[in-house]
């Protein structure tokens, strides 16, 4: 099945930001946006759900903080309580400010690695992997929107040119 | 313009009037002789007894069993009670003979049998000490608290203008309001220094303005005070307490003036002096904030001292006034009278009140652990006085402090809303007066401690008087400033 997408290409992010709203006014489903570089507001004119990449990284804090706090408590307080210059090693809280850093440490370690490394398989990225570039230019200084064909191609055409749009094609998405 | 609703007034005003009736209260229900000390101490005496009895018969009990863990810790707990006893000969500046003090220990049984004749007067003449101090220390804590909330809010205001923000200038008015309370503070705050260097009725927050612990010749001759005279006398702490306040007063004028003036100004000329006279007080007042941390705060324990505490005392006033300028600012934004005040202003000031939360948490345990750590004794008093005799509130504040905002205002969404935004603040406010609490009252009224009447009486005094001067100081100027460079960006300010 042949799958025809429009491709309209801006040069101007304001102008680009408009032609999201009509597009979206006009119920066009928007495929993707590819940009040069972050567009204020353009997830939200895009009608994008927030991330929750913040949520997992709390919980993947949490998930440092137990592992950390029990490697101590396994490793000074059950496993070998030595008296090391006079310090409480009776139970965990005796001394616990000792632990502190490393806690705290742990957290931070867990919630940046992990967080960054599930953004990563979130957003499909690794080394070598295939670039997904539309036209190269993207990169560089011009916006392409992409909106699939559905009805009459004619018609779409000409609404994505009075948007603003620098340059519409009609690609066959594989 | 905002005008003070009468409800508010009245409501001041009955905050005054109770709170007065409180201190009156704390400094009427105060000892006044040895004798009564000796019939409060002989009331409450018995039922201590008993309880240490069990208590000593207990450890024995774990002594039988032989386990060698809880012998261990017996013989830790007595380490830390032979260095607080030490602790408290050199507080109690009473002590003739070397009987150690300590007064609700484990060995409490062993060393009653044991005491010399004169140990009860010496103890009782210590209570009296302490419990004198009481009405004193909680005026004293209460006014330092609030007047450093003032401080506090006017170091973000000079901060803002030095850093030119582009979010802050629609809360200036607020910010002036609210640092308008350092003039009566700051008045009030040094008749009560007044107080402690002249011995105002039994004043002694401050052991070493006694005379005596500086004279070679008197039994209460401390040397380690002798040798910090230099810069612990009456006159050179006064003396710089008012060159401080001074000029906190004069720069917080300074700005109103220019502030009020930009309102009708062509020019900028008045913003550029704000700029200049922020960049001033800056750095003024790191410099002055430190030596008044040392002098007002650290110094009564003046055997003990901490290099980073004035960093640690800035961070709880500091995040105090952020806390307040976001509850008047919804106080104000709920009655309609800051229309361009939206929730990304209130999401910044609530972004400031989680962060400088874990500062101070950041600068309270670094100062904790070194000391801990190194377990110094004549350090590590002060912590132990503190863990002995101030469990709940010297742990509670970190509670208070740190756990639940970091758990709250962690949240995005949460930083938008008015009831976590000001339920969050109550709980910061009432834990960084715990925090001052926790810095004065181990060395002025030991282990004398309650939040009683004239403590809550202080509270509601300054409390009344902080709501009336700072609603009366908002009504006196338009509440959204006209003519300062970013006050357009700040009206729409949105993030």
């Amino acid at each position: 099945m042949s799958n025809k997408v429009i491709h309209a290409i801006y040069n101007d992010d304001d102008v680009l930001m408009d032609a999201v709203k009509q597009t979206r006014a006009a119920h066009h489903h928007i495929e993707e946006i590819y940009t040069p570089f972050p567009v204020h507001g353009l997830d939200k004119a895009m009608g994008l759900a927030p991330t929750r990449l913040a949520i997992c990284a709390f919980i993947y804090g949490l998930v440092g903080l137990s592992i950390y706090t029990a490697l101590m408590n396994y490793i000074m307080i059950q496993d070998w309580p030595q008296d090391i210059g006079g310090k409480p090693s009776f139970n965990y809280i005796d001394n616990m400010p000792a632990f502190v850093p490393i806690m705290f440490e742990g957290t931070v370690f867990f919630a940046a690695h992990l967080m960054v490394i599930t953004f990563y398989m979130r957003s499909k990225l690794w080394p070598f992997k295939q670039a997904e570039n539309p036209d190269v230019r993207t990169t560089d200084d011009h916006f392409l929107m992409e909106v699939g064909i559905h009805g009459n191609e004619e018609e779409l055409v000409s609404f994505f040119t009075n948007t603003g749009a620098v340059e519409v094609k009609v690609v066959d998405k594989h | 313009m905002y005008t003070f609703s009468s409800k508010l007034k009245t409501f001041s005003f009955a905050l005054m009037i109770l709170g007065v009736i409180g201190i009156g209260v704390g400094f009427w229900q105060a000892p006044k002789t040895i004798e009564d000390v000796e019939k409060i101490l002989a009331d409450s005496h018995h039922g201590h007894e008993v309880a240490h009895a069990e208590k000593s018969s207990h450890n024995l009990e774990a002594h039988a069993v032989d386990n060698p863990v809880v012998a261990e810790v017996v013989v830790d707990s007595a380490k830390a009670i032979a260095t607080d006893s030490v602790a408290h000969q050199t507080l109690d500046s009473t002590v003739v003979a070397a009987a150690p003090v300590a007064d609700t220990h484990d060995n409490h049984k062993k060393e009653t049998v044991a005491h010399e004749a004169n140990h009860d007067k010496e103890h009782a003449e210590h209570v009296l000490h302490q419990l004198q101090n009481k009405p004193w220390a909680a005026l004293y804590v209460a006014c330092l608290f609030f007047m450093l909330i003032s401080v506090g809010v006017l170091a973000f205001y000079a901060i803002q203008y030095a850093a030119q923000a582009g979010w802050s200038p629609i809360l200036f008015r607020v910010m002036e309001g609210i640092s308008s309370y350092l003039l009566p503070g700051s008045i009030i705050f040094f008749i009560l220094l007044i107080a402690a260097g002249m011995h105002w009725n039994h004043n002694h927050l401050f052991l070493w303005m006694d005379p005596e612990v500086v004279n070679p010749a008197s039994v209460k001759f401390d040397e380690l005070i002798f040798h910090k005279k230099g810069w612990l006398n009456v006159f050179r702490f006064l003396g710089t307490a008012a060159i401080i306040l001074v000029v906190w007063n004069f720069v917080r004028f300074k700005f109103r003036q220019n502030s009020i003036a930009q309102d009708s100004a062509s020019d900028i000329a008045p913003y550029k002096k704000n700029f200049k006279l922020a960049a001033f007080f800056l750095v003024f007042f790191i410099v002055s904030e430190s030596i008044m941390s040392w002098d007002w705060i650290m110094s009564v324990d003046p055997h003990w001292y901490s290099t980073l505490f004035g960093w640690y005392v800035f961070s709880s006033f500091f995040v105090s006034g952020i806390t307040v300028i976001a509850i008047i600012t919804l106080y104000l934004k709920g009655k309609g009278y800051l229309e361009h005040v939206n929730t990304s202003h209130i999401h910044d000031l609530a972004k400031f009140m989680f962060g400088l939360s874990i500062f101070w948490t950041y600068l309270w345990f670094s100062q904790f652990m070194l000391i801990w750590y190194s377990d110094i004794p004549e350090e590590v008093t002060y912590f132990v006085t503190r863990i002995e005799h101030y469990k709940l509130p010297f742990f509670g504040m970190v509670a208070l402090n740190f756990i639940f905002p970091l758990l709250i205002l962690i949240n995005t969404d949460f930083k938008r809303l008015t009831w976590i935004v000001v339920m969050a603040g109550a709980v910061i406010l009432f834990g960084h007066y715990v925090d001052f609490f926790n810095m004065i009252m181990p060395a002025t009224v030991g282990d004398q401690w309650f939040i009683g009447i004239p403590e809550i009486g202080s509270v509601l005094f300054f409390l009344g008087l902080f709501i009336f001067v700072v609603f009366t100081a908002l009504t006196k100027a338009p509440i959204e400033p006209k003519g300062n460079p970013f006050i357009e960006e700040s009206k729409h300010f949105h993030y």
